[in-house]
């Protein structure tokens, strides 16, 4: 096959693009799975439920769905507060996390598909905003601004989220109970309002990714399950819990995930991710940055 | 039931299978045949899932990528050289069995959770080869013609139905001699506590590999008949997330820590999942499983069994 220069540098740039949007869809996992040691392999099926808030928000009220995302959070927030107290309650305090926790997640995550499909059915959502149809050309580089607003407002959020956690006295307690949890209790805190509180952000996080992802492409229920592997793809490969490493993960898998379905066709898109995480979880489990 | 000697255990299993059989043969519509073969497929796959995650503790999502790549072992022999059901079976349990063994080998040195993410991404690498191989008739799916005359029967359905049924004998079987012997005992001290168990010179990993070999190469025993009953596979079918769910959700219904478990909760999910599908609809069907399947960690963390014997032991006071 013929490898054009000019084709080759467009798929790299729309995987970056991608990758940065793939860093919001994996935030928050990032913090569940790296930081609290909660698997919540759920996590796609809330950014699908957040794909589902700002489509209803832009359907009936012609809210920008990214506006319509940032009135959410507090709706995401709450839930996420809720269903860790949950799993706090019956599963944490059991020491029971392990098998019991990852089967009730693993409910979650089919519970919420299957209500979606009951609720909206099985066609394909989008959204309508301003900037869906403009793309901004540089040469042989198309800039879809679809692609480059959720893009842009990721790596601000990222960068929001890395501030909050080193800078802020939560994010600093948050980071204190990933890292020592009895250390944490001996200096009076309480590490489960704080779990609590970094678990919820995680979910909030969903609500913003959800509306990026509407906008990059239609929706339907079970598109959340294509996410999975990604998520935790860039999630190890990003060494758990490092947001610099996350980022750099997610370009890359953006990239080459872009560069095979431009030159291979995206059939095979998926199995790169999925292959990724199982490569890197054979060869090299600590990520490209791991301690 | 607690000391019954192995071989009365083979003889009572195989007695209750011939009667089951037996009594369907009395029932002159042939539904019952189709419905039965799928409880008894859910036996099968629930039984197989329990051997890694029941006895051991390490979950697997991804059982429908090895009872999948049992029925799509059968899909690939029929185009090369049509073999009877019970020969293509056993070609499937070792094809899914070889994938189970390569895959531990991956993964079974990291924490559980991380095997349970694998086994997930598994499952979409083994569908994104499926479908784009040709010679499987990629997303377009393949067509099976039965023989006109099943061996023994003559009626396709019941030889199915009758090879399932040993199936779930011989793995019913299978997963209650484990439960008395070395290796199980060596499952549950990896389950319990996996360091204390490496430390008391158990051999952890080795012991894991068994456990993931014989769990997929029974879930491929149970996908390898599947063309034959479908007739025509194609991979959102043969990958069908219905089977993964069901796999984790019936054990864990049931009850983990015996062999009857899986049989109960694939008895009871599997009849709850057949007449919702006939009389109102297959999207709520898993929407049942799922809540069915939270209810159950939440409020039964050790399922039936745990209720019954729970509920026993308090009258025994």
């Amino acid at each position: 096959m013929e490898i054009s220069l000019d084709l080759l540098l467009s798929a790299i740039m729309a995987g970056i693009l991608l990758g940065g949007f793939y860093a919001a869809v994996t935030v928050g996992v990032s913090i569940s799975f790296g930081m609290l040691d909660i698997v919540n392999i759920a996590h796609p099926a809330f950014i699908i439920l957040g794909s589902y808030a700002a489509y209803i928000l832009n359907a009936s009220f012609g809210l920008d769905p990214i506006l319509a995302a940032f009135l959410m959070l507090p709706v995401f927030y709450a839930l996420g507060a809720a269903i860790y107290q949950i799993y706090h309650l019956v599963f944490e305090r059991r020491g029971d996390e392990a098998l019991r926790g990852l089967a009730f997640f693993f409910g979650l995550l089919f519970i919420t598909e299957v209500a979606l499909v009951l609720v909206f059915g099985v066609d394909y959502r989008f959204v309508n905003a301003a900037y869906v149809g403009i793309t901004l050309h540089y040469g042989p580089i198309d800039l879809p601004l679809r692609m480059l607003v959720p893009f842009a407002i990721s790596i601000l959020l990222m960068i929001g989220l890395q501030l909050f956690l080193s800078c802020s006295f939560i994010g600093r307690a948050i980071q204190a109970v990933s890292q020592d949890r009895l250390a944490l209790q001996l200096m009076a805190a309480n590490p489960t309002k704080i779990k609590r509180i970094a678990f919820a952000i995680s979910i909030a996080t969903a609500a913003l990714a959800g509306a990026f992802l509407i906008i990059i492409q239609p929706v339907e229920p079970s598109i959340g399950r294509d996410y999975i592997g990604r998520v935790f793809a860039i999630c190890v490969l990003g060494g758990l819990g490092s947001f610099p490493g996350l980022v750099a993960a997610a370009l890359l898998l953006g990239v080459v995930e872009s560069v095979t379905s431009t030159f291979y066709g995206p059939s095979w898109a998926p199995a790169v991710a999925f292959g990724f995480l199982l490569l890197t979880l054979a060869l090299r489990p600590a990520g490209l940055m791991g301690r | 039931m607690g000391r019954m000697r192995n071989s009365t255990f083979w003889a009572a299993a195989f007695a209750v299978g011939a009667v089951f059989f037996g009594l369907s043969l009395l029932v002159p519509n042939d539904y019952y045949f189709f419905a039965g073969y799928v409880v008894l497929q859910y036996i099968v796959l629930a039984t197989a899932w329990n051997i890694l995650g029941g006895y051991t503790g390490y979950v697997n999502f991804g059982s429908a990528a090895f009872f999948a790549l049992g029925a799509y072992s059968t899909v690939v022999m029929y185009k090369l050289l049509p073999l009877p059901v019970p020969l293509l079976v056993v070609i499937g349990g070792v094809i899914s069995g070889a994938v189970g063994l390569g895959m531990g080998y991956l993964t079974l040195r990291l924490r559980g959770a991380f095997f349970s993410i694998a086994t997930l991404a598994l499952a979409v690498v083994v569908q994104t080869l499926i479908t784009n191989w040709d010679f499987v008739g990629g997303s377009r799916g393949a067509y099976i013609i039965r023989p006109a005359h099943a061996p023994l029967l003559g009626n396709y359905i019941q030889y199915l139905f009758l090879v399932m049924l040993v199936l779930a004998v011989i793995a019913v079987g299978i997963a209650r001699s484990i439960e008395r012997s070395r290796l199980g005992f060596g499952f549950s001290s990896i389950r319990d506590d996996e360091q204390a168990a490496e430390a008391a010179g158990v051999p952890t990993l080795r012991l894991k590999l068994v456990a993931t070999t014989l769990s997929g190469a029974l879930m491929g025993m149970a996908g390898a008949p599947l063309p034959y009953y479908v007739t025509y596979l194609d991979p959102a079918s043969g990958f069908n997330l219905a089977y993964a769910v069901n796999s984790i959700a019936m054990p864990l219904i049931g009850g983990m820590t015996s062999w009857i478990g899986p049989i109960i909760g694939a008895v009871f999910l599997g009849t709850i999942q057949q007449l919702a599908t006939v009389t109102i609809s297959s999207a709520l069907n898993l929407l049942i499983v799922g809540a069915l399947l939270v209810l159950f960690v939440v409020i039964a963390p050790n399922g039936i069994v745990g209720l019954v014997e729970s509920r026993l032991r308090a009258r025994r006071r």
